[in-house]
């Protein structure tokens, strides 16, 4: 590939990977062309919340460095964007809250550890849901993101910066986390590929909790190739997280090339009802047929439990967030209200101020389900249907390797358009939550268009089958390329 | 106490666990550190960090579960404890609720009529302690040290067993004897590393039903519990005879002022959430380690004191003293195995002229400046004659003071025994010359005053006679 | 002084009836608890749409949950142990740039009345 700067944004993080290594560009150049690429592209998405320009270039030269010298990480001299919820030692955290507005974390992560250490260049942090609370982008103190495929319209969330920049071209890959789709969401309405592994596969140690038995990092890119590639260096135990599993990583980028002949499809009933846009429906059963075409068979498959999905979700996920949360109190970091009056006076005004309305409405619901009366009637109860949903799907996996179907029930919607009924808005998520109420990988790649706009496909399987469903979605990109349109302003 | 009314005592007891880093972090417990320099961002609650358990206080846990007699939880849990507070640093303090890792246990103590009682222990849980503030010195404000936020505790909960707050303390200093016996905390009051709420109720004598209970905070010596319980009777007893009714509320201890008083502010809105700590897991105990972890228990103290009475015929009291405290324990075990006399004379040395020397200096028997061979060197010349017990008090405080073992005592001051029965009968002749009086009174049936023969013998002897010979020798020259 | 939302709030009302919609006294108990400063549009705003989230869960009653154990973790794992090693040493100066008020070390809040 002939190297000029102008057309490095447009390929894939394999692709310099390729490039980088065959000598064809240094890292600086690279970094230096896309970082130029954040300044003429990235303010109209309002992706980024942090472009770390000076630390960018310094990692770039780092990188040329030890390539010269023959040290050679995975991620060498690659650029990434993280969402601005993992924890990055010196650089401003915020999760797109007043609440953190100037919060400078003294510490990695360990996804963001994991990711320079294999040499990667980052770029910057992106824009996001308030403390990863909600499906448009729409609640970040730092403005919405818009999407790339038309700015009227929301990107989706709360990954929206990571899935904007991805989408745009700006960057090849970045970082997201996924409570209850905010990963996958984004990526159908922004027409990319997005993992979010099993519970327990990634570290959550440093990544700001939302809800911590839900929330779990993956990645946003082009491709499958690209997800495997990143997955494989975020992946893996970590003694810092407890919940972080003991279970080898396979090598996913090796795993792609596994056909999808004879593997067993399932296709959920409850995914195909009323809810779902009729064209959306129409391109993920387009790409199902595609895959039994390559010899893959679908099973039809009942899931009593999933349309609970929502409700448990909202119960749970709030539970959690209300006493996550409670740590930010205008004590040791964050805002902190003027002149308080007295201590009462420093948490109510502190916490009324720093929070936006829709993670004060969901601290406000999870102290609910779990105050003195409720606690047995929403709480208790949420977390035994999940059980059920869980065991609808173990169900499911006797007979099916993945099940497949829509991420999203519509297309990208506009901004501003849902943002009156928390109810409506929450169903966004309705296909997505139960691989996070269960624990259970899941990832969407495009597949078609409904009104012009990108329509995902999700294929969820069993814990630990990344390899499994990164394979059939690398297949699936194999034989079409709604992964490599670009929206049309961001070629 | 009023005759009418019986109290109600259970308490819930702290104990620090005798970590090097804290229960969720990696953070030292060192006690005394500059504020804050020994939180670290676990500790402090930041953003994105995560807690694991440390090892040592499960198997510490499991420990104080097996000395007394309890069920260590296959499966136990760790919940959140959700308020605000400036010492809780994350909004939440994680502890175990439902399922703790130890239940159903107990011990004995004796009750205020000497007679063994029971006392069940309903459950011991781990969780983290708080940070501390302080009031002074920063104008309207208070400062916040967050440097104890993380330090593992074991928060055992009695039965509502105790009926006085002797029995109250007698309960709490067995807890306090097991966790040293155990090495699983300090103990050490004045740290707080062990400290104490009493919950206390009162109902008239003979009625089942318990009375509304008021909870006593900030109890941290063995003294403050009697007190603060006993203030708690009275006060509860005046209210109920006026015609009031107690409120159920927590009432802080004033050691100054020796009261109780109500802490309004605690009771306020306490609903606290609890759920399961998703950052968490269950912590899952497998019934070889608790084999394993048996297998590590030392003698505890009513197993000890049963010993004492068995193998070295010691008193029952006694044996009970010298148990209480492990280092005293062996210390005296040591001296009675050294020593060639009876094992009581040990014990009696250990429990009289050590502990009230280690009293009067403040020592713990560990610093004592009297090893326990060089004891038993002391008792072994009183077994074999070479000095009476009297002399042995002089060269006890002769070796105190660094003087030298017993041995070497007894030959710089020339205190051997005179046990050469000519020289004793010639002082005795002597003695009997120059009293020819008493002499003759004694003969007619005044034994009283062999005493008086005794003494001024031991007194030409400078007390180094042979008191027994002593008396021996008198009785035939008398006759 | 706090907003009309918050005061008084401290005996709490009775939470125990069956909720169709919240009550304003419900959301201002609970906006206390959260420790949460409402102003007064925000206020109307929150019980409203707390109230539709509470009747969204209602469909969950239905569910069949006799005999179903609880679910708080999505894989079935126990607790690992971590080694009882210090291996963190003192960053306060650097941790404490974060902080909005301190002094001689200790963190400032307003002064704490017990």
């Amino acid at each position: 590939m002939a190297t000029n700067s102008n057309e490095l944004h447009t390929r894939t993080l394999a692709e310099l990977a390729g490039g980088l290594a065959a000598g064809d560009f240094s890292s600086r150049e690279l970094t230096e062309a896309l970082l130029a690429r954040i300044e003429s592209h990235g303010s109209s998405l309002n992706a980024f919340i942090t472009v770390t320009e000076e630390a960018a270039l310094a990692q770039a030269d780092d990188a040329d460095k030890q390539r010269a010298a023959g040290e050679v990480g995975p991620l060498n001299g690659l650029p990434i964007v993280h969402k601005d919820l993992f924890c990055t030692k010196g650089v401003l955290t915020t999760c797109g809250s007043r609440m953190l507005e100037n919060f400078v974390s003294p510490y990695d992560s360990t996804v963001v550890e994991r990711i320079s250490s294999a040499g990667a260049v980052l770029l910057g942090k992106t824009n996001m849901d308030e403390f990863a609370m909600g499906s448009s982008n729409e609640t970040s103190y730092f403005g919405p993101v818009k999407n790339p495929w038309d700015t009227k319209l929301s990107p989706g969330g709360s990954s929206g910066g990571s899935a904007a920049s991805v989408a745009a071209r700006i960057v090849p890959a970045a970082t997201g986390t996924d409570t209850g789709g905010s990963i996958r969401q984004p990526a159908a309405l922004t027409g990319i590929t997005g993992i979010k592994p099993t519970y327990g596969r990634v570290s959550r140690y440093g990544m700001v909790a939302f809800a911590s038995s839900l929330d779990q990092a993956g990645v946003l890119t082009r491709s499958a190739e690209d997800a495997a590639l990143l997955l494989g260096v975020m992946a893996g135990l970590d003694p810092r997280d407890s919940t972080s599993v003991d279970e080898p990583v396979p090598d996913y980028v090796g795993g792609l090339s596994k056909p999808v002949k004879g593997l067993k499809i399932g296709v959920v009933k409850q995914h195909f009802n009323e809810g779902l846009d009729e064209q959306c429906g129409n391109a993920v059963k387009d790409a199902l047929k595609a895959l039994e075409g390559e010899g893959a068979r679908l099973i039809k498959i009942d899931m009593p439990n999933i349309d609970l999905s929502v409700p448990t979700y909202y119960v749970v996920a709030p539970a959690e967030c209300s006493s996550n949360l409670s740590r930010f109190d205008g004590v040791r970091f964050g805002h902190r209200a003027d002149e308080p009056e007295d201590l009462l006076d420093l948490y109510c005004r502190t916490r009324g101020e720093g929070f936006g309305e829709e993670v004060k409405r969901r601290i406000m619901t999870g102290t609910y389900v779990l105050s003195a009366g409720y606690y047995d009637a929403y709480y208790l109860k949420a977390q035994k249907v999940r059980q059920l949903i869980s065991r609808d799907f173990m169900n499911a996996f006797e007979a099916v390797d993945v099940i497949a179907g829509p991420t999203a029930p519509t297309v990208a919607f506009a901004i501003g358009a849902k943002t009156d009924d928390p109810v409506t808005m929450y169903l966004n998520d309705i296909y997505t939550i139960s691989a996070n109420l269960a624990g259970l990988p899941g990832l969407s790649i495009p597949c078609g268009r409904a009104d012009g706009l990108p329509v995902g496909l999700q294929l969820v399987g069993p814990h630990f089958s990344e390899e499994t469903i990164l394979a059939c979605a690398h297949q699936y990109q194999q034989i079409t390329d709604w992964h490599q349109a670009c929206p049309e302003d961001f070629r | 106490m009023n005759g009418q009314w019986e109290v109600v005592i259970g308490l819930e007891i702290h104990a620090q666990l005798a970590t090097n880093s804290k229960i969720f972090s990696s953070a030292s417990t060192a006690y005394g550190s500059e504020p804050n320099t020994q939180a670290c961002l676990v500790d402090l609650g930041y953003p994105g960090v995560l807690p694991v358990l440390n090892e040592e206080v499960v198997q510490m846990a499991a420990k104080f579960g097996l000395a007394v007699k309890a069920t260590v939880a296959p499966r136990s849990v760790f919940a959140r404890k959700n308020y605000f507070y400036p010492d809780l640093p994350k909004g939440y303090q994680i502890s175990q609720y439902d399922l703790p890792i130890v239940e159903h246990g107990e011990l004995f103590i004796r009750d205020d009529a000497g007679n063994e009682k029971r006392i069940g222990i309903t459950r011991a849980h781990l969780e983290e302690d708080a940070g501390k503030s302080v009031h002074t010195g920063y104008g309207k404000a208070s400062g916040i040290d967050l440097n104890r936020a993380g330090t593992p505790l074991l928060e055992i909960v009695s039965e509502p067993d105790m009926r006085s707050a002797k029995e109250a303390v007698a309960y709490m200093r067995k807890i306090h004897s097991i966790v040293r016996y155990l090495e699983i905390s300090d103990g050490n009051m004045q740290e707080g590393s062990f400290r104490c709420d009493a919950n206390v109720s009162m109902r008239p004598r003979g009625q089942e039903k318990l009375g509304t209970r008021t909870e006593l905070k900030n109890l941290n010596s063995f003294r403050f519990v009697e007190k603060a319980i006993n203030f708690e009777i009275e006060r509860q007893i005046d209210v109920i005879e006026d015609g009031g009714e107690v409120v159920q509320e927590t009432r802080l201890y004033d050691s100054d002022k020796d009261e109780t008083r109500s802490m309004r502010s605690k009771e306020e809105a306490n609903d606290y959430r609890y759920f399961p700590d998703p950052d968490l897991l269950p912590v899952v105990i497998e019934d070889e380690y608790i084999q394993a972890v048996r297998k590590t228990l030392p003698e505890l103290p009513a197993a000890k004191q049963q010993r004492f009475v068995d193998e070295y015929a010691l008193k029952g009291a006694d044996a009970e003293i010298l148990t209480v405290n492990r280092a005293v324990a062996d210390y005296f075990e040591s001296v009675a195995k050294a020593a060639s006399a009876k094992a009581q004379v040990a014990a009696n040395w250990v429990i009289g002229d050590l502990s009230s020397q280690l009293n009067k200096e403040g020592l713990d028997i560990v610093d004592s400046k009297i090893d326990s061979f060089a004891l038993a060197g002391l008792i072994d010349r009183i077994a074999d004659n070479t000095i009476s017990g009297k002399i042995a008090k002089e060269v006890f405080e002769a070796m105190w003071a660094g003087e030298g073992s017993a041995d070497e005592i007894i030959e710089s001051h020339g205190l051997k025994q005179i046990t050469d029965s000519g020289e004793i009968e010639s002082i005795v002749d002597a003695v009997i010359e120059v009293n020819p009086s008493q002499a003759e009174e004694y003969r007619g049936g005044k034994d009283k005053l062999l005493g008086f023969f005794v003494g001024l013998v031991m007194k030409e002897t400078g007390g180094k006679a042979n008191p027994g010979q002593v008396n021996q020798i008198l009785k035939e020259k008398l006759k | 002084m706090l907003p009309l939302g918050l005061r008084g709030l401290w005996s709490g009302p009775d939470l125990t009836e069956n909720p169709v919609s919240l009550s304003k006294e419900q959301v201002q108990h609970i906006a206390m608890l959260a420790r949460l400063q409402l102003e007064d549009g925000e206020f109307d705003d929150m019980i409203d749409k707390l109230s539709r989230i509470v009747d969204f869960f209602d469909q969950l009653q239905a569910a069949p949950t006799n005999d179903v154990l609880p679910m708080a973790h999505p894989l079935n794992m126990s607790q690992r142990l971590r080694a009882d090693v210090v291996t963190e040493s003192n960053e306060r100066d650097l941790i404490q740039g974060n902080a909005p008020s301190t002094e001689d070390g200790y963190y400032l809040v307003p002064k704490v009345i017990e």
